[in-house]
C-alpha cells in the first residue's frame, strides 16, 4: 500500500510548498494553486499526494484515508473538540503559519454566566465555540456555525464571534475587542494513529522535519485580552423595528446581484468592496444592508436577523434539509447563476443510476462514502435512496478530488459538467436545478415592515422579467 | 455486511432483564411504601437546562450527547438525559407553582459519553426526590429508605459514606483560594478526586493546619467533629454552620443506629448538592448516592424550595444481586401441540383459559423438542386434548378444557 499524504491549499501553501523543497521532495504541481490536486514527488515517487482545503485534513487523517497530512492545529482542535478520541497523532510543530483564535465582542462583556437570553456566538469553529461556551460555564448559548465572515456578526447578529487572526491587534480593524484567546496556533505534521504505529513513515517525516530551525520558538507575550477597548464601530442602538435588514452575497455571487440590483434601480455605495466593507449604503430608506456568505444566510434570516437575503437554491435546500420546519422560504427566484446539484461517481464505476448504487453497496463490506459541502441534502440523498450503511464526508470545497480513493460518492454542483469530466467523473443523478434566490421569513412582521419588503421583491421582480 | 449495535451501548437479554426488573421491582415497592410516587421526563431535554449556572460539573458537560434538533435553527441544542435529578426538578418548577411537599422517584436511563468501550455510554439508575423539605429527618428518610432498598435486594456489606458540600466549599474558601479557583477545586473533589483538600491545605500551612484534620483523606470521627464544633464557632464561623448542620443530621442518624463513615474530602457527586452528601459502596465499588441541592430549584425560578434525593445505580445492583435468593412462585409453563389442522381453535381457546388460570400457555410453533414439563396434544377428533406429563411419561386423554384444567391442578398437588 502506498503512503497517502494531504497537502494544503490556500494560506499554507507557498510556506508548505518552501518547506517541502527544501527538504528536496522535487514537487510538480504543488506552487501553481488552481486546479490541480495531484503533485508528485520526485524524491519519494512511489507516495501519494492530494491537494485538499486545510480543514478537510485532520478528517481524512482521522477517517485513515491519509496516513500523514500537513495543516493548522486550529482546524485539528476544532475535530478534537468534538470528536476526542479521534485518530489522529501530533507529530510536530512546524512552526510556521502562526496565527491565534479569539472569542472577540464590540465591547468586553461582564458576567458570561448570566442567565437569560441566550448568548449567541458565530464561528466558523463551532466545536472549538461550544466548549468555549461550556468551559466558560455560559448558562445559555447559541453556536451559529458560519461558513466565513465571522467578524461581521457582532453586535447585532451575534453578541460574540470566534475568530482567527494574527494577533489581538487585527481584531481592532475589524472593530472587536478581545474577550479571551482560546488558541494559539501554528502549522502542524499530523498522522493517522495507526498509520503511525504500523507504517514505515519515518524517512518522510524526518524529511520534513529535518527542515526545521533548530531554535526554540520565542516564547510568546501573553497578551491581556480586553485591556485595549477601542470602540471603531459604533454601536448602533437597536435597529428601529421598522426597518429592513437585506443581507447581500461575498464572492463570486456579487457580480450577478449587482447587475440585477442595477437593473432594479437599487441602488449601493461600496458594494463590492475593496476595502472589504460589509456594511454598505443603500438609496432605499428603512432598509440596511450586510455582506455575508451566501452559505449562511438562511440560518440568519431563520433567526430573525435579516429579513431579506440573496443566496442560492442549493443554499436553501441545505438549510431546509437540516430544519424542515424553517420559517425560510424562497420569495423570488431571480434566475441567475444557474447550476445543476449533481451525484457523481468515478467513471471506473458501471452504476448508472441510484439503483445501481444500492446494488453495489449490497455487495461491498466497507461502509459507502459520500462526501459534499452539503451535507445535509447528501445525507437527505443517502437516506431517500436507502443507501444501508453510509457515511457523509463534509468538505469544504475542491470536492472532485475526493474521488475515488476518498470517497465513493460527491454531491456537486455543476454548470457545465466540464469540471466532472475533466477529473474522471460522471454524472449519474440530478438532485435539482439551483438559481440564485431571494429568500424571506414567513413569520409575521409589521405592516410597514411587510410594505417595504413587498416594494423590495416587486423592484427586483420586474427587473428580472425585463432582462 | 454485518449489522451491529452501537459501540458503548448494552442489550440486555431474557436473562438480564428479569435481574433488571427483580432490582427495579424492589425499588418501585419500596419507595411506594414511603409514599413516593412515580414520574417520568423525556430522554431528550434543552442543554441550557444543564448547564445553567452550579448544575453539572464541566467533567460531566464535557461527555453529553448533545446535537440540534430539527427545529434547532437556533442554534440552541439539546441532550439525551446525562442526569436524572435536574428533569425532575424541572418537572417539579413547572407543576408545583406554589411550591409544596412532593415525594417523587423514576427509573430512568441516563446518557454519558465514555471513551473506553468497557463503560456503557448508557445508564439505568433508580432515582428519588424529596422536594419540599429541608430537614435532618428529611435527609435520614433518604438514607434510610436507600438502605432498606439495598438491604431487600438481599445485598451484605454495605458501607455508608458522609460528606457535606456546605462544609466544603467553607473550607476551599477558608484555604484563601480565588472564588474560581474554588469552584474548580469543588468540581474536582465532586469529579471524584479525593486528594484536593490535602492538596490545596498544603498551599496555606497556618490554616491548613487547624483545618487539617477535616481534610485527611483516612475518615472522621463524629466525636472528634463535636470537639470541633465549638472551637471553630469563634474563629471561623462559616465552617462552624455546615458542620451544625452536618451533625443535626449525623445525631439522627445515631439515635436510629445507622452505621456510616464520615470522610469530608471525598464527596463524589454533582455540582448542584449544598448540603449532605451520602455514597452507598459496597466491596468498594460504589452502588448508589445522594445529597441535599437546596438551590437548584430556585435556580430554575422554581422559588425557594429545598429539595434532596438519590439514585442508585441499576447496572451495578444487577451484578451484585443474586436472583437466585428471590425465590417467587413462578407459574407453570404449558407446551400446546395442535396435532391436526382443525384444532387450531380448540388449541387458541384452551391456551385462553390456561393463561386466565394463572399458567403461561405457549403455542408449539416449530414442533422442535422442548424441555418443558407439561405438554398438551390438541386434536380435532375426540378425544381432543391429551396431556402429557414429560417428568413421569404419563399420558391422559380428554375431550373438555374444564377436564385438562382439573387434571393439571393434580398434576401440580403432586
Amino acid at each position: 500500500m502506498v503512503v497517502k499524504i494531504a497537502l494544503p491549499k490556500g494560506r499554507l501553501l507557498r510556506k508548505t510548498a518552501a518547506i517541502l523543497q527544501k527538504a528536496g521532495w522535487g514537487l510538480d504541481e504543488y506552487h501553481s494553486s488552481m486546479g490541480f490536486y495531484r503533485p508528485r514527488s520526485q524524491k519519494f515517487p512511489d507516495v501519494l499526494l492530494r491537494v485538499f482545503h486545510e480543514k478537510d485534513i485532520p478528517i481524512q487523517i482521522a477517517m485513515g484515508n491519509y496516513d500523514l497530512g500537513i495543516c493548522c492545529l486550529d482546524w485539528i482542535e476544532e475535530l478534537l473538540a468534538k470528536y476526542p478520541s479521534s485518530d489522529l497523532v501530533k507529530v510536530s510543530d512546524l512552526r510556521y503559519g502562526e496565527g491565534a483564535l479569539f472569542v472577540a465582542a464590540v465591547s468586553v462583556p461582564g458576567d458570561l454566566r448570566q442567565n437569560g437570553a441566550p448568548v449567541r456566538i458565530a464561528s466558523e469553529y463551532p466545536n472549538l465555540a461550544e466548549a468555549f461556551a461550556l468551559r466558560k460555564r455560559m448558562s445559555r448559548f447559541s453556536v451559529f456555525p458560519v461558513w466565513g465572515a465571522a467578524e461581521a456578526y457582532p453586535p447585532e447578529n451575534a453578541d460574540m464571534a470566534l475568530l482567527s487572526a494574527k494577533a489581538a491587534a487585527d481584531l481592532a480593524d475589524c472593530g472587536l475587542v478581545p474577550v479571551s484567546k482560546v488558541l494559539d496556533f501554528n502549522a502542524f505534521l499530523i498522522a493517522n494513529r495507526s498509520s503511525w504505529e504500523t507504517r514505515n513513515i519515518d524517512g518522510i517525516i524526518a524529511s520534513i522535519c529535518g527542515t526545521l530551525p533548530d531554535v526554540e520558538k520565542k516564547s510568546s507575550v501573553k497578551e491581556e485580552p480586553g485591556r485595549a477597548e477601542i470602540y471603531t464601530r459604533k454601536r448602533t442602538g437597536k435597529t428601529a423595528a421598522d426597518t429592513v435588514r437585506l443581507a447581500l452575497p461575498d464572492g463570486h455571487q456579487q457580480q450577478p446581484t449587482v447587475s440585477l440590483l442595477n437593473r432594479a434601480g437599487i441602488k449601493l455605495d461600496d458594494y463590492p468592496s475593496e476595502t472589504g466593507n460589509r456594511r454598505p449604503k443603500i438609496n432605499i430608506d428603512g432598509v440596511t444592508v450586510k455582506v455575508i456568505r451566501p452559505q449562511d444566510m438562511p440560518l440568519q434570516v431563520a433567526n430573525g436577523n435579516f429579513d431579506l437575503a440573496v443566496t442560492g437554491r442549493d443554499w436553501l435546500t441545505e438549510h431546509l434539509d437540516q430544519f424542515p420546519s424553517s420559517p425560510v422560504k424562497e420569495f423570488l427566484d431571480l434566475k441567475s447563476s444557474k447550476v445543476r446539484i449533481v451525484a457523481v461517481v468515478s467513471q471506473e464505476l458501471t452504476v448508472d443510476d441510484s439503483g445501481g448504487l444500492r446494488q453495489l453497496i449490497a455487495a461491498r463490506e466497507e461502509p459507502f462514502r459520500v462526501a459534499s459541502e452539503y451535507v445535509n441534502i447528501a445525507d437527505k440523498y443517502a437516506r431517500d435512496n436507502h443507501l444501508g450503511q453510509y457515511r457523509v464526508i463534509p468538505t469544504w470545497g475542491a470536492t472532485e478530488a475526493f474521488l475515488p480513493e476518498d470517497a465513493d460518492l460527491l454531491i456537486e454542483n455543476t454548470e457545465t459538467g466540464r469540471t466532472i469530466a475533466r477529473h474522471n467523473l460522471k454524472i449519474i443523478d440530478t438532485l435539482f436545478v439551483s438559481t440564485g434566490c431571494l429568500i424571506g421569513s414567513t413569520n409575521a412582521i409589521s405592516d410597514v415592515k411587510g410594505k417595504r419588503i413587498e416594494t423590495i421583491v416587486q423592484k427586483l421582480r420586474v427587473a428580472i422579467e425585463d432582462k | 455486511m454485518k449489522i451491529q449495535r452501537c459501540k458503548g451501548m448494552r442489550d440486555l437479554s431474557p436473562a438480564e432483564m428479569k435481574v433488571f426488573r427483580l432490582v427495579e421491582g424492589i425499588c418501585r415497592d419500596a419507595c411506594s411504601r414511603w409514599g413516593y410516587q412515580e414520574v417520568r421526563t423525556p430522554t431528550i431535554e434543552y442543554l441550557h437546562l444543564f448547564t445553567s449556572a452550579g448544575t453539572l460539573t464541566p467533567g460531566m458537560l464535557g461527555k453529553v450527547y448533545s446535537f440540534l434538533d430539527w427545529d434547532g435553527w437556533s442554534g440552541e441544542r439539546v441532550v439525551l438525559r446525562p442526569d436524572g435529578t435536574i428533569p425532575v426538578a424541572r418537572l417539579y418548577t413547572e407543576n408545583n407553582e406554589d411550591g409544596g411537599l412532593a415525594r417523587l422517584f423514576y427509573a430512568a436511563n441516563t446518557f454519558a459519553f465514555e471513551e473506553s468501550a468497557e463503560k456503557t455510554r448508557e445508564r439505568w439508575q433508580c432515582g428519588v426526590e424529596l422536594i419540599g423539605a429541608g430537614s435532618a429527618v428529611a435527609d435520614t428518610e433518604l438514607i434510610t429508605l436507600s438502605l432498606e432498598v439495598l438491604k431487600k435486594l438481599g445485598l451484605k456489606g454495605v458501607e455508608l459514606r458522609l460528606s457535606h458540600a456546605g462544609l466544603i466549599k467553607a473550607l476551599l474558601e477558608k484555604l484563601g483560594l480565588s472564588p474560581d479557583e474554588q469552584h474548580r477545586m469543588f468540581d474536582r473533589i465532586l469529579d471524584g478526586d479525593a486528594g484536593v483538600l490535602t492538596e490545596v491545605s498544603r498551599e496555606s500551612p497556618e490554616v491548613g493546619n487547624t483545618l487539617r484534620p477535616f481534610l485527611s483523606l483516612k475518615g472522621q470521627s463524629t466525636e472528634f467533629l463535636r470537639d470541633q464544633k465549638d472551637v471553630l464557632a469563634r474563629s471561623m464561623p462559616e465552617i462552624s454552620l455546615a458542620l451544625d448542620d452536618f451533625l443535626r443530621t449525623v445525631a439522627v442518624l445515631d439515635e436510629l443506629g445507622v452505621k456510616y463513615r464520615v470522610n469530608i474530602a471525598s464527596g463524589t457527586g454533582f455540582e448542584y448538592y449544598t448540603g449532605i452528601i451520602f455514597q452507598f459502596f459496597i466491596s468498594k465499588e460504589k452502588v448508589g448516592g445522594g445529597g441535599r441541592y437546596d438551590a437548584l430549584i430556585p435556580s430554575m425560578g422554581g422559588g425557594d424550595v429545598p429539595a434532596s434525593g438519590f439514585a442508585l445505580y441499576i447496572d451495578r445492583l444487577m451484578d451484585l444481586v443474586k436472583p437466585e435468593v428471590f425465590v417467587k412462585t413462578v407459574p407453570e409453563r404449558v407446551l400446546i401441540r395442535v396435532k391436526s389442522g382443525g384444532a387450531v381453535k380448540d388449541a387458541f381457546e384452551l391456551a385462553d383459559s390456561l393463561r386466565s388460570t394463572g399458567y403461561i400457555a405457549e403455542l408449539d410453533l416449530d414442533g422442535n423438542k422442548t424441555d418443558l414439563k407439561l405438554v398438551i396434544e390438541v386434536r380435532d377428533q375426540s378425544p381432543v386434548f391429551t396431556l402429557v406429563d414429560l417428568s413421569t411419561k404419563k399420558k391422559f386423554k380428554m375431550s373438555t378444557i374444564d377436564e385438562v384444567l382439573k387434571r393439571l391442578e393434580g398434576e401440580d398437588g403432586g
